[in-house]
């Protein structure tokens, strides 16, 4: 597993600053990258970010841990988000929960031994529609049961959902195909985005 | 079919290629933005002036009036709000997913009408296939020349960028999807100023919007603001995006014309919620999301309006509405909510880190069957603590509205549920029945 990212990765990274007048709010999008690479966000990783960014690792740190999408540990291979709120709770996702648990013999937190699956309990996740729902890698299934669940998983384990299921910490696999004009160099290099300085927080 | 209003942000919604190009542009798409360009932006803002839109993020603010409050300056922004995360709220996420380009063109439009040249989407992390959706449609607007440099043939140039979030619930306040967006932790910002409008993104003057506002604006240009607010009465015109959760048979989101319909439609039309499975009768709904103060089977003929709501006590807020019913236990449903709070807060404000903690902990005990007769008083207590006197509108100790939403869903419990919350005291347990898995 490479910690730094790829240079295709950093080719990408340097495009997604050239987005932003100011590069530190490359930030998030710079963590989902990395962990698109390697799964979770590592320290090397935040130290790159934040090379990239011009602020320290602390800060990157600081931030990422802020955000429950981003895994300052390591995870496996297929994050498994089970929803509980309301709307999910009042048609029964604490049962499948309560079975995911048992079915993978881990508790929410957890990781399985062979490294396939980390359970997660999640607050609304916004598919209520599908109540109980669930997430795997932050791809949407439901309304689930619990032979919905096992079922799941099986194809998960098998890899008959790798379209759709993709590595964990990928998100959208459509790249933005333009440029910002204006904020990229004429002579064809890296396009460098907006000032390194720290933002001001607006108080009276 | 309650009224006879049309489809104003759901027109394409369920065609199989709706999120495409092709299909947009079949359907008139980016029509309202090309109209547009031939009016003077300030006409543009009219419009939506005259259509008496107000913001379907949860505040409902006038969205033109939060146009007009924008200072002039050298560089401005829009910022359109994607990071839905209200609990049991799904309609944006509908949208993005269905109708991306109607966003991209409202956004257009909405930049226009505004003077800015670069406006951010902020989709909230968790919906990766409405990033793709997103993405591809801005590619896609801008080799279709809806976007970059001269709009559709005129001089006006905008460049818009879809941005990421990471899950955290609180960068739906828009001061924090600022700081969020400056990546940063979603902090909310100290107010005064209140305004983004004022002192926004890099400190620039900066409206921010939701995506199913920016979403009706093609519309609005198109058919002109008198039409919209032909629809709908009073305070609240045109359709609005509810989404229908819990105890109904067609759980889903349904394009409403504003102050037509009530509750009691919404919840039991056969052409929307359909009703209560088993024919059991309603205990409780939550009008707004679960920030919002529940009502029972006597507000059910509330229209569903703005001022109507609020001065019932309660609001419309995200357009959410969860329904519990006779199988519902008020108790565990309360509880979970002041979970969810506790696990959301930022932590930037005592009384909310705190006392969220604090609340959801007697109600869990409560719930449990654990709790004593004083925990009520105990709780509301607490609850008092981050909104003095536990009145409606809330008054508030913290630097945003999240910390005074927590004691809604308590305070509607103490209030229309006092026997139940007692009956888990008497009996050292819940007296209602788990909630189970519907398998049909």
């Amino acid at each position: 597993m490479s910690s730094r990212l790829s240079s295709d990765n950093r080719a990408k990274a340097e495009a997604i600053v050239a987005c932003y007048p100011q590069r530190r709010s490359a930030l998030i999008p710079l963590c989902h990258l990395a962990q698109a690479q390697d799964g979770w966000l590592t320290p090397e990783a935040m130290e790159e970010i934040a090379e990239i960014l011009g602020c320290t690792p602390a800060e990157v740190r600081g931030t990422a841990s802020f955000y429950d999408m981003l895994h300052l540990e390591p995870v496996g291979r297929h994050v498994v988000t089970v929803c509980t709120n309301i709307a999910c709770m009042l048609a029964g996702a604490y049962e499948v929960l309560d079975h995911a648990e048992a079915r993978l013999g881990i508790s929410v937190g957890q990781t399985t031994a062979d490294g396939e699956f980390t359970l997660e309990e999640a607050e609304c996740l916004a598919g209520c529609d599908k109540a109980p729902c669930v997430q795997v890698n932050h791809r949407f299934f439901g309304p689930l049961d619990t032979d919905g669940f096992d079922r799941l998983t099986d194809e998960l384990r098998s890899g008959r959902l790798a379209d759709t299921v993709p590595a964990h910490g990928t998100l959208s696999r459509v790249d933005r195909s333009v440029g910002l004009p204006g904020r990229q160099a004429s002579d064809g290099s890296i396009p460098t985005g907006g000032p390194a300085t720290p933002t001001t927080q607006a108080v009276s | 079919m309650i009224t006879q209003a049309p489809r104003i942000v759901t027109s394409r919604v369920g065609l199989a290629d709706s999120f495409t190009l092709e299909r947009y542009l079949a359907t008139g798409g980016y029509e309202g933005l090309r109209k547009a360009l031939t009016m003077a932006p300030a006409e543009v803002a009219a419009e939506v002036n005259k259509a008496s839109l107000l913001g379907r993020g949860g505040a409902g603010f006038p969205a033109g009036r939060k146009w007009s409050m924008l200072r002039k300056a050298a560089t401005t922004y829009l910022v359109v709000n994607g990071d839905e995360s209200e609990p049991a709220t799904f309609k944006d996420h509908m949208l993005i997913e269905s109708d991306p380009h109607q966003i991209i063109e409202g956004t257009a439009i909405a930049a226009y009408a505004t003077g800015v040249a670069l406006a951010f989407i902020y989709c909230r992390g968790e919906f990766a296939l409405g990033l793709e959706r997103l993405q591809q449609a801005c590619n896609e607007a801008y080799a279709f020349g809806a976007l970059g440099a001269g709009v559709l043939g005129s001089d006006y140039s905008l460049d818009v960028v879809i941005h990421p979030g990471a899950g955290a619930y609180i960068c739906g306040e828009e001061t924090a999807l600022l700081e969020s967006l400056e990546g940063k932790r979603g902090f909310p910002r100290i107010k005064p100023p209140f305004f983004p409008a004022a002192v926004g993104l890099y400190g620039e003057p900066t409206v921010v919007n939701n995506v199913e506002t920016v979403s009706n604006m093609p519309w609005i240009v198109t058919h002109g603001g008198d039409a919209f607010a032909a629809l709908g009465e009073g305070s609240s015109r045109g359709t609005r995006l509810f989404a229908l959760s819990g105890r109904v048979e067609h759980p889903g989101w349904f394009e409403v014309e504003m102050s037509k319909a009530t509750f009691r439609d919404l919840i039991y039309d056969p052409s929307l919620g359909g009703g209560i499975p088993g024919g059991k009768a309603l205990r409780a709904f939550i009008p707004g999301g679960v920030s919002a103060p529940w009502f029972g089977p006597a507000e059910l003929d509330l229209g569903l309006n703005q001022d109507v709501v609020g001065q019932a006590g309660s609001m419309l807020g995200s357009g959410s509405v969860v329904v519990m019913d006779s199988d519902t236990c008020p108790v565990r449903a309360a509880w979970r909510v002041t979970q969810f709070f506790h696990r959301e807060s930022c932590g930037q404000c005592t009384p909310c880190r705190e006392g969220s903690g604090w609340i959801e902990k007697i109600m869990h005990r409560l719930e449990q069957g654990l709790g004593r007769e004083e925990d009520i008083d105990l709780v509301l207590d607490a609850c008092d603590n981050i909104s003095p006197g536990l009145s409606w509108p809330p008054r508030q100790t913290t630097i945003c509205v999240f910390g005074p939403s927590i004691p809604s869903a308590v305070v509607s419990v103490a209030k229309m549920f006092r026997d139940e919350l007692l009956m888990h005291v008497k009996e050292g347990g819940c007296p209602f029945p788990k909630d189970t898995l519907h398998r049909g």
